[in-house]
């Protein structure tokens, strides 16, 4: 019971209380910015550059993964929720950007092609018709998520459902939205989803020049996200959820409430993997519920437990890897990967909690003793947080 | 009291980036040369063909089996001297059960080892995803599995059954026995869903009734309610579309209930050879399915063939219908290669039209209007061996027709 | 009528095979907090056990009464491996061991297709376990479903027994009640930890014997199964098991007369409803065990 003779807001922070006087306010700005201003280097020009359109259009996907991580990082990492169904808010934005461009594809007053097949309508459904607007899919992508978050966050919160319950539900959530999508063949398209789109707000995806033009817009989002999270973390706001996270009664009798903490980062991250899934679409050119299940989901999540869970960049760095391991090992040993990626996932978890960002702690301290404090947690304030 | 303490420098000139990405570039005009397609890399003394099945996840229990097969026939053409002096060097990848994996590795193939087709898929699913891909960059699939028709791409060559050569000649053979009603069991996704609406147009027009028509979602195991509600119908024989793991419970679940094949016969059109090993003939015997190939087939060339299968894999390994659509699939586009006398795609497939083959189902043609191919339909009955042996054929291959368009009931269907 | 009990019956002997999956999960999760997503896995080891005994022993009945206390020992003692290779060290982070076992299975999954083949593999089950009991009124009630209600039923009371009278079953308790009080009692918690891991983890092999009536024999068995089982535990409540049977026998009715009614997919989203809904009313579960803790 180490944590509690602590402050809680003083303990949950991740900064060693060591590190603090040598690096001042300023300081930490510049180095954020010159973070910042590499990634975008290394995004922008160098990646560019280097790899080829195929490699380039992974690249793009594992981002968008990374947006997804973000979100996680933030809900799960700092706030302790361990959103297991992300899958649903990224199939969400997916969906719901997949539509608006199946319609513009389609052209104004026609129906997309898979309706015509599978579907036994007269005329496109009424829950379609909204998205041919651009003005109110776009936003939805983010908002529709979000929405859903809100709601369910709002139910489960409240009533202090969390820990491994929480985890569960949210699987739950991914698997019924599975079941639920493919059930409507005629209107989502089934176990195909949404495939095939052409064109993306006029431009031609089969171009390679859009694809790259595609990429760059999903670089820079994702940096623009980076940077709204430092935003959040370095809050108040921020300091709040992982006090929350670390002491949740203690949160509530200092005169907060938790479930709205919480659920600001749970609305937050679904928004995040809203956008990152309507942007996956135009990278891809498909959305379907292979997407969404538990499997994708729990994929969402060990990207960011390899990464560094409650860091800013980890779990960005650790989507991208399991993303990039994934492909590189399944084609250099298609028999055999699902061991090497299994083992990946039980080795970094199990052995190194902090994830491969703790990795760069340790190499910098020079010492395992001074862990970040996120991770100095006793066996009874973990019981009490599940 | 400020929640949020400022770093808004940071936050404006993040977004600043985001902006300028967007209008960094991008060509609204459609110049279409862009998009010419790869060809493939034929410059060695070999040709790389790219395999795509799933080697693992839920459709690795049925694509492994193609995936074996797609390599004899390889191994076999390289014995012989290969497709036109060139050896044939195989790529494999591994789709993973995931659409989208599927489309990755495909556009992998084409565009990274440039290889002059690819040979697999199994789910409609997965070849709907992949589709777009080989449009695009203007390469070649070979498709082995029966589906559900209304699909003709013009870089896909199908040849597993479309509907008028598996679905239709078996509601004929029940139709024939005098089956007046059915019920209609599937899983939840493409193919039962557009099979099942075949079948319902066709026994309107031929006085069949449908009782019922029930989708368990793909991989469910569950099948109590769906029996009762099966064996409450009373109807004169199921049509099953089950796919994959759902038939086994389906079936044991079936027998529980007592029902039988005598009492109510279910004909099934995704249980080959390899599902009845793996379900078991005691719950199978006596059930019917409708296919081009068992592996009691007769003839020579199936001889060879189910010889040729099991000594490379092992004597207890049966052959199926799609395995052997597969195995045909890469002789075909070793015929089309030699007929065309390049591997360039666009040539590859002014040449496919008549190419025809002395498969082990017998004699097929490729038919270059539609790309799919001429076959004989059988319906065959599942035997104590688990074998299968052949109840009914249509006695001549029959001309692929994928969007029914000879068939006055199907009218309103595509 | 007839319908309607044959419907209850459906809906009883799913709740029998949730049940019977669920148990282990109510130890190992309820009781010790591990999230174990390789129980699915074990449950396929205990399906395959029934197939390789299958091989050796001819005759059906007889390879399926072995082959319960033989899978109980084989997914059991994969179950105690796990537990000192990996768990042992996630005690103190539960949500992780979700993760890990994950990869676990992973591993397990790509294993049994190495070894048994990417197919399906086949079982044959006894003849008797095949038929059924016509009850009057033209109500049909199948063998062996029968068969795994009462495996179900028999695992419960055992289990029930083995946790109130006998010296381990205390123990066990006693480190679900106060893990530090148990400790400093001199109760050896890691060794009890261990043997709590293989009784929940054999009881996924006898599970998996049952499903080898039912369903199929193949590498991603489990997977479909396992979720439905957590929230069984999650809706049951932690810590007790009473519960788990209650809620395993409750969903599987919901679900069997939902489908009827509608499809196995309205049915399926209808039980996710219920179960958000009946944790807004009870969020610790049906049962719980009464603690000093904040939680």
């Amino acid at each position: 019971m180490t944590t509690v003779a602590r402050d809680p807001v003083t303990a949950a922070d991740p900064t060693p209380p060591a590190a603090k006087p040598a690096a001042g306010p300023s300081r930490h700005r510049f180095r954020a910015v010159a973070g910042f201003a590499f990634g975008a280097a290394l995004l922008f020009a160098v990646a560019p550059l280097l790899l080829s359109d195929f490699r380039l259009s992974l690249l793009a996907k594992y981002l968008c993964v990374a947006m997804v991580a973000i979100g996680i990082g933030l809900a799960w990492g700092r706030g302790g929720m361990l959103a297991l169904g992300q899958g649903v808010f990224f199939g969400l934005g997916g969906y719901a950007m997949a539509m608006h461009l199946k319609l513009a594809d389609a052209g104004p007053g026609n129906m997309p092609d898979f309706m015509l097949l599978y579907g036994q309508l007269d005329e496109l459904p009424l829950w379609w018709r909204p998205f041919a607007s651009p003005w109110f899919a776009l936003p939805a992508t983010v908002l529709l998520p979000m929405a859903v978050a809100f709601v369910l966050g709002s139910l489960v919160f409240r009533r202090r459902v969390r820990g491994a319950y929480f985890a569960i539900l949210s699987q739950a959530l991914a698997a019924a939205m599975v079941i639920l999508l493919i059930g409507q063949q005629g209107t989502t398209g089934g176990t195909n989803g949404l495939t095939d789109i052409q064109g993306f707000f006029g431009y031609d995806l089969d171009d390679p020049v859009n694809q790259r033009m595609v990429y760059f817009i999903i670089a820079g989002t994702l940096l623009a996200l980076l940077a709204l999270t430092r935003h959040l973390m370095q809050s108040r706001y921020g300091e709040l959820l992982v006090a929350v996270r670390d002491g949740e009664e203690r949160v509530r009798f200092l005169g907060y409430d938790p479930a709205t903490v919480k659920l600001v980062a749970y609305v937050v991250a679904a928004g995040m993997a809203g956008l990152a899934g309507a942007l996956f679409v135009p990278a891809v050119g498909i959305i379907s519920p292979a997407m969404i299940g538990i499997v994708p989901s729990i994929e969402f999540v060990i990207g960011v437990a390899i990464g560094g869970r409650a860091t800013l960049l980890g779990p960005v760095l650790g989507a991208v890897a399991v993303a990039w391991a994934r492909t590189a090992l399944s084609e250099r040993f298609p028999g055999t990967w699902t061991y090497l990626q299994g083992l990946l996932f039980v080795v970094v978890v199990a052995f190194l909690p902090g994830g491969l960002a703790s990795l760069v702690g340790l190499l910098r301290r020079g010492d395992g003793e001074r862990r970040p404090g996120w991770l100095r947690r006793s066996r009874r304030t973990e019981a009490e947080a599940s | 009291m400020t929640l949020f303490r400022g770093r808004r420098i940071l936050a404006g000139a993040m977004t600043l980036v985001a902006a300028a990405a967007l209008a960094a570039c991008g060509s609204k005009t459609t110049d279409q040369n862009t998009s010419a397609g790869v060809t493939a890399d034929v410059s060695g003394d070999t040709v790389k063909v790219g395999l795509l099945n799933s080697l693992s996840g839920t459709m690795a229990i049925s694509e492994v089996t193609v995936r074996d097969s797609i390599m004899l026939a390889i191994e076999e053409i390289n014995a012989a001297g290969g497709v036109l002096g060139k050896k044939i060097q195989p790529v494999g990848e591994d789709g993973a059960s995931d659409w989208p994996t599927f489309a990755e590795k495909a556009e992998k193939l084409i565009r990274e080892d440039r290889v002059a087709a690819v040979f697999g898929c199994w789910t409609s699913a997965s070849r709907k995803a992949v589709k777009p891909v080989f449009e695009k960059n203007k390469a070649l699939l070979f498709y082995p599995v029966q589906y559900e028709g209304l699909e003709q791409s013009p870089y896909i060559f199908y040849t597993g059954a479309t509907t008028n050569q598996q679905i239709v000649p078996g509601l004929d053979y029940l139709k024939a026995q005098g089956a007046k009603s059915l019920y209609l069991v599937g899983s939840d996704y493409v193919f039962p869903r557009t099979a099942n609406k075949i079948i319902k147009a066709y026994a309107e027009a031929n006085g069949m009734k449908v009782l019922g028509e029930d989708y368990a979602p793909l991989g469910s195991t569950e099948f109590g309610t769906i029996t009762n509600k099966v064996k409450s119908s009373g109807a004169d024989a199921v049509f099953n579309t089950l796919n994959g793991d759902s038939n086994v419970a389906f079936f044991k679940e079936y027998k529980s209930a007592g029902l039988t094949a005598t009492s109510m016969p279910v004909v099934s059109v995704s249980i080959a050879e390899e599902e009845v090993k793996s379900i078991g003939t005691q719950y199978l015997e006596g059930q019917l399915t409708a296919w081009n190939y068992y592996q009691t087939t007769p003839g020579a060339a199936n001889e060879k063939f189910v010889a040729a299968y099991k000594a490379k894999y092992g004597a207890d390994k049966p052959t199926s219908d799609p395995m052997e659509a597969a195995y045909v699939s890469v002789y075909l586009w070793k015929a089309m290669v030699e007929k065309a006398g390049a591997f360039d795609v666009e040539k590859v497939r002014q040449a496919s039209d008549g190419i025809t083959f002395e498969a082990p189902e017998g004699l097929v043609t490729v038919d270059g209007a539609t790309q799919h191919i001429a076959k004989t339909a059988r319906v065959g009955k599942v035997g104590a061996d688990g074998l299968i042996t052949e109840v009914w054929n249509s006695g001549a291959p029959i001309t692929p027709d994928p969007y029914l368009k000879s068939y006055p009931w199907a009218g309103g269907l595509s | 009528m007839t319908v309607l009990i044959g419907q209850l019956f459906t809906g009883v002997s799913i709740g029998a095979v949730l049940l019977l999956i669920a148990l282990g999960l109510a130890l190992t999760f309820g009781q010790m907090g591990v999230i174990n997503m390789a129980h699915g896995e074990f449950i396929m080891a205990g399906a395959y056990t029934t197939f390789v005994l299958q091989q050796v022993i001819t005759a059906a009945g007889w390879s399926l009464l072995i082959a319960l206390p033989v899978a109980f020992v084989v997914a059991g003692a994969m179950g105690v491996l796990l537990e000192i290779l990996l768990i042992r060290r996630l005690y103190a982070r539960p949500l992780d061991t979700l993760l890990v076992t994950w990869g676990v299975s992973l591993i397990l999954q790509q294993l049994a297709r190495d070894i048994f083949g990417s197919p399906n593999v086949q079982t044959r089950a006894p003849e008797l376990l095949t038929g059924n009991i016509a009850l009057p009124g033209g109500i049909t009630v199948a063998n062996n479903r029968l068969f795994i209600l009462a495996l179900a039923g028999g695992a419960v009371v055992a289990l029930t027994v083995a946790l109130r009278v006998t010296p381990l079953g205390r123990r066990i308790r006693a480190v679900v009640q106060n893990r530090d009080l148990a400790a400093v009692s001199g109760i050896a918690t890691a060794r009890v930890d261990r043997m709590t891991f293989f009784i929940g983890s054999g009881l996924a092999g006898i599970a998996g014997v049952a499903l080898t009536l039912l369903g199929p024999i193949g590498p991603t068995m489990g997977t479909n199964l396992i979720i439905d089982a957590f929230l069984v535990v999650v809706v049951g409540g932690i810590g007790q098991l009473k519960g788990t049977v209650i809620v395993a026998f409750a969903l599987g009715v919901l679900q069997a007369s939902g489908e009827y009614l509608t499809t196995l997919s309205v049915a399926k989203v209808m039980v996710f409803v219920a179960i958000v809904a009946f944790l807004q009313w009870r969020p610790q579960g049906m049962f719980t065990l009464r603690t000093r803790s904040l939680a």
